[in-house]
């Protein structure tokens, strides 16, 4: 007996530390939950906080109307399975009541609305922590995020002025009308988290693995064709075996060619790859140099 | 769980890629600026080991263009904040990954700056190893200082010197053995068990990754190969049993009725099913009946395990209270002194009020005494000091308002480390390590690699005086080389002929080490570098005794044995490495235990000289290579003689 971890088995102690700790403190915890890989990751580590409890607080999709609709089949019934409450947070709600006013034009996309939702339906539940599956690793101003985010009245997040963090110890006292964001997986990368999902045989959506869809080329990105998005001229479908390496709205989420059926074979392109997930396969982090940041700054996830 | 995985994965899956079972995690602080080449040595590690993307690299390359930059400045990569691309600062600590097929590894990123002392602090709370960079030119200067100072002050336990931009001086290995006493000297006043210098050039690549051709002279492994194998695993305190209670788990449903766990990350010590334990504060004991942990139930669970705990008795037990040994308790207390580093404008002042969160505890506080400032560079103490201001150090007194069970810092960085909290705010203010616990230490001190505060004591009676009292003169002599090489006849050969005029020797054989003190290694890289610094600690004390202490150890790697001469170079004590420069084919021709043959067979892997390497010292003091038993000893005395 060497009493040693692997560096998975570490991550996953030191995550499940973490929401423990938020249970603990907290009042009014909520897991932001889309069906994405990472969201998976986190609501598998939550269910090992607590069994055999079930998980003390309810997860929340902040739903762009806009989805795959095989992420939503599985997303309604991985939480079924854990008996887990599930809030859905409406965009379209949030265009109806005016809150938000719609994009136009054939880039138009509904992710950077949902920053508003988001907060809405924070202080409509009066939430004062939601867990996030954000990873340093996926850009450069999250890498500067703690594990435990303050955010004002405002849902805003100051970056220059962030509390120390320091070992294990985790300061989450606001007061109210404040509330934290909790990123569990913040030591976590890609790669981890796809070895974690392949050494605990955790189900993920159909679209991550290599499937036949009908797609277009935009900016050297693959999106699949679907009623959320306009074609412009030039841009001709056509079917290709793709799958996704990040899970959000349709309308800014690209494909990428793989053949990967398995998680074991997903995992060998992950290791090999040499463009980042955000890179490849997300429109929105590309409107700026500091794009991730000005929209963490207004209260994104 | 690689099999299961693959099983699923179908026959051409990538298998390989599950295996983690030899991975584990390092944390490293890096601190500095650019101009120390800070972040070019980290590029050079991300890029080198494939962590860097071909779309980082290119949006970096891009904006140096922009910006009339003449180089890639890959500070960009880790400079995430707006404000610090502008002005070209690290501001707050950021964090980066990569791993090797051996280790992954995070890197805390952080300013080297006076002014972010804080944010220097916050990485290096976590890190089991430092890195302090050092310009070849400038030598030592006072930022070196204050770096490796918060290093020691953190218990950081291993701290790497990388003497950067070698190139500068020409590979000049007069400049590095100048900067090596300059360092050294400092180091021997901090606490730190494990220093390694290092020459590089992160610019050109010299001994980051690969090692250089540029300085011969330098006989230490490359950066990378040194985190790759310092072994960080005994760092951790496995002897005192600490179990934060963090949550209790109670399900509401009919199936689990009785069920009542209590949830917690394990922050020393091994817990073990069957275990007396005691529930502290109220001094409660019961046994444990379960363990359960995140992949189901163990029999035992140690740091950093998160486990649920199940008593046999039904307890009051709640958040905050901690379960420990019956024998082996931390100090409950109301009142202890503490080092301090201050992180917030508003200064700390006695008769302030704060609250403490303190592992899973939270109270209120009152600053009873500002006892000292410290000189962030180490060297002074004010001991007129009223006040702590913004990236301050110094040692408080402080009293809480219900108990706390801790340890001190040097014993436990978990259950001896706390923040300080401003009510009124909400901020973190500061960050504070257990230094001292009033009405005496915990009941049972067993650690003393770790031994709180007390510097080593010299006691009245020196080195001088023993030796020369005792008319001996201790040694120790290294005895490496390959499985069935001579090293144990020679060395017992050796040893009796200085017993038999009357010296006192002693023999430590590696095989004998490995039935008692190292009974718990196994034979992995990792595992072999912590037998070789045991046996080296070891013989350190002996030889300090007055002992000639003939180590016989195969100790196949250069850096294992350089940091057991490392460790008795800075006890000022003699080491001879006798170098049994025996043919491998030779070795296998002799053979007794027959190990060659399992080795060839597969029957057994890792066996040095077979499948796993050795490597032969550069400059041994002895190297015996075909001589007589006879003739080696003599070679053998006659260096001790010199030595």
């Amino acid at each position: 007996m060497n009493y040693e971890l692997t560096h998975l088995r570490t991550l996953e102690s030191e995550a499940i530390h973490v929401i423990r700790e938020v249970a603990a403190e907290r009042e009014h915890p909520v897991l932001l939950f889309s069906g994405g890989k990472d969201s998976i990751v986190l609501l598998h580590l939550a269910h090992k906080a607590f069994r055999p409890a079930r998980i003390p607080f309810p997860v929340m999709h902040v739903d762009t109307g806009h989805n795959f609709p095989e992420v939503i089949e599985f997303r309604d019934r991985r939480v079924e399975e854990l008996g887990v409450d599930l809030i859905v947070a409406s965009v379209q709600e949030s265009i109806d009541r005016g809150r938000v006013v719609e994009e136009t034009g054939p880039r138009a996309s509904r992710n950077r609305l949902q920053t508003v939702t988001l907060l809405d339906a924070i202080a409509e539940h009066g939430f004062d922590a939601a867990f996030g599956g954000a990873r340093r690793d996926e850009e450069r101003a999250r890498a500067k995020e703690r594990v435990m985010s303050f955010r004002d009245e405002h849902g805003q997040w100051d970056p220059k002025a962030q509390r120390p963090e320091l070992w294990n110890l985790y300061n989450g006292r606001i007061r109210r009308g404040e509330h934290v964001r909790v990123f569990p997986l913040s030591n976590w990368t890609e790669l981890d988290v796809w070895r974690y999902i392949a050494v605990e045989q955790l189900e993920v959506p159909s679209i991550y693995f290599a499937h036949a869809r009908q797609v277009f080329r935009r900016d050297g990105m693959l999106y699949a064709v679907s009623p959320y998005v306009e074609l412009v001229e030039g841009e001709q479908p056509f079917e290709a075996s793709v799958r996704y390496r990040t899970v959000g709205d349709m309308s800014c989420t690209g494909a990428v060619e793989s053949s990967a059926r398995t998680l074991d074979t997903v995992v060998a392109e992950i290791a090999a790859t040499r463009i980042t997930e955000r890179g490849e396969t997300r429109a929105d982090d590309r409107v700026s140099e500091a794009a991730m940041e000005d929209r963490k700054r207004e209260g994104y996830f | 769980m690689a099999a299961q995985a693959s099983t699923n994965g179908g026959p051409d899956g990538g298998g390989l890629l599950l295996d983690d079972q030899h991975d584990d995690l390092l944390r490293l602080a890096t601190a500095g600026s650019v101009d120390d080449g800070k972040s070019t040595l980290i590029g050079r590690l991300l890029y080198d080991s494939k962590a860097i993307f071909a779309d980082q690299l290119e949006h970096i390359e891009e904006v140096s263009r922009r910006r009339g930059d003449g180089y890639v400045d890959l500070a960009l990569l880790t400079d995430g904040l707006r404000a610090e691309r502008e002005q070209g600062i690290t501001i707050d600590v950021a964090y980066r990954f990569f791993a090797t097929p051996r280790r992954t590894f995070i890197i805390a990123d952080t300013p080297g700056h006076e002014r972010y002392t804080r944010n220097m602090v916050t990485g290096a709370s976590t890190a089991d190893l430092s890195i302090v960079l050092v310009d070849a030119r400038k030598g030592v200067v006072e930022q070196s200082r204050r770096h490796a100072f918060i290093a020691s002050l953190l218990r950081i336990p291993h701290l790497v010197v990388c003497v950067n931009k070698m190139d500068l001086v020409d590979y000049s290995r007069r400049r590095f053995q100048q900067i090596e006493d300059e360092v050294r000297a400092f180091a021997a006043r901090l606490e730190v068990a494990d220093v390694t210098l290092i020459p590089i050039s992160a610019l050109k690549g010299d001994n980051v990754v690969e090692r250089s051709t540029n300085m011969p002279w330098y006989e230490g492994p490359p950066l990378l190969y040194h985190l790759e194998h310092v072994h960080v695993a005994a760092d951790r305190n496995l002897v005192d049993v600490r179990f934060p209670v963090q949550y209790v788990i109670r399900p509401r449903d009919a199936a689990h009725h009785d069920f009542r766990g209590y949830a917690g990350q394990v922050a020393g010590g091994v817990l073990r099913a069957g275990d007396e334990v005691i529930v502290l504060p109220a001094g409660t004991r019961s046994r444990i009946a379960a363990i359960d942990g995140p992949e189901g139930e163990v029999d035992q669970a140690f740091p950093p395990m998160s486990v649920t705990v199940r008593l046999e008795d039904e307890l009051d037990v709640s958040r905050g209270d901690v379960i420990a040994r019956v024998h082996n308790q931390p100090a409950v207390t109301t009142s202890f002194e503490a080092h301090v580093c201050w992180m917030t404008e508003r200064p700390l002042q006695e008769g302030n009020r704060y609250l403490v969160k303190h592992t899973t505890r939270t109270v209120r506080a009152r600053v009873a005494e500002v006892v000292h400032r410290i000189e962030i560079n180490g060297a002074s103490r004010h001991g007129d000091a009223t006040e702590l201001h913004l990236n301050d150090i110094g040692k408080v007194s402080l009293s809480v308002a219900s108990p706390l069970m801790v340890d001190t810092y040097a014993r436990n960085r978990i259950t001896g480390s706390f923040i300080l909290v401003d009510e009124a705010t909400n901020e973190t203010v500061g960050a504070g390590m257990v230094a001292a616990v009033d009405g005496g230490a915990s009941p049972v001190e067993l650690d003393p690699k770790r031994s709180p505060d007390v510097v080593w004591d010299e006691g009245k009676l020196n080195r001088e005086r023993r030796w020369g009292a005792l008319g001996v003169q201790g040694a120790t002599v290294w005895f490496t080389g390959l499985p069935s090489s001579g090293k144990s006849t020679i060395a017992a050969a050796v040893e009796a002929r200085l017993v038999a005029s009357g010296v006192p020797a002693y023999r430590i054989d590696g095989d004998n080490l490995r039935h008692g003190l190292s009974g718990d290694l196994g034979f992995g890289a990792d595992a072999r570098a912590e037998n070789v610094r045991r046996a080296a600690e070891v013989a350190k004390l002996m030889a300090d005794s007055g002992t000639v202490v003939l180590v016989s150890l195969v100790s196949p790697y250069a850096v294992d044995r350089d940091r057991a001469r490392a460790i008795h170079a800075g006890d000022d004590l003699a080491f001879v490495e006798v170098f049994v420069d025996t043919p491998i084919e030779e070795c296998e021709r002799r053979d007794p235990k027959g190990l060659y043959a399992k080795a060839r067979a597969g029957e057994i892997s890792g066996f040095t000289g077979v499948d796993d390497p050795y490597e032969p010292p550069r400059k041994p003091d002895v190297r015996i290579s075909g001589e007589t038993v006879e003739e080696a000893v003599e070679k053998v005395l006659a260096a001790l003689s010199r030595s």
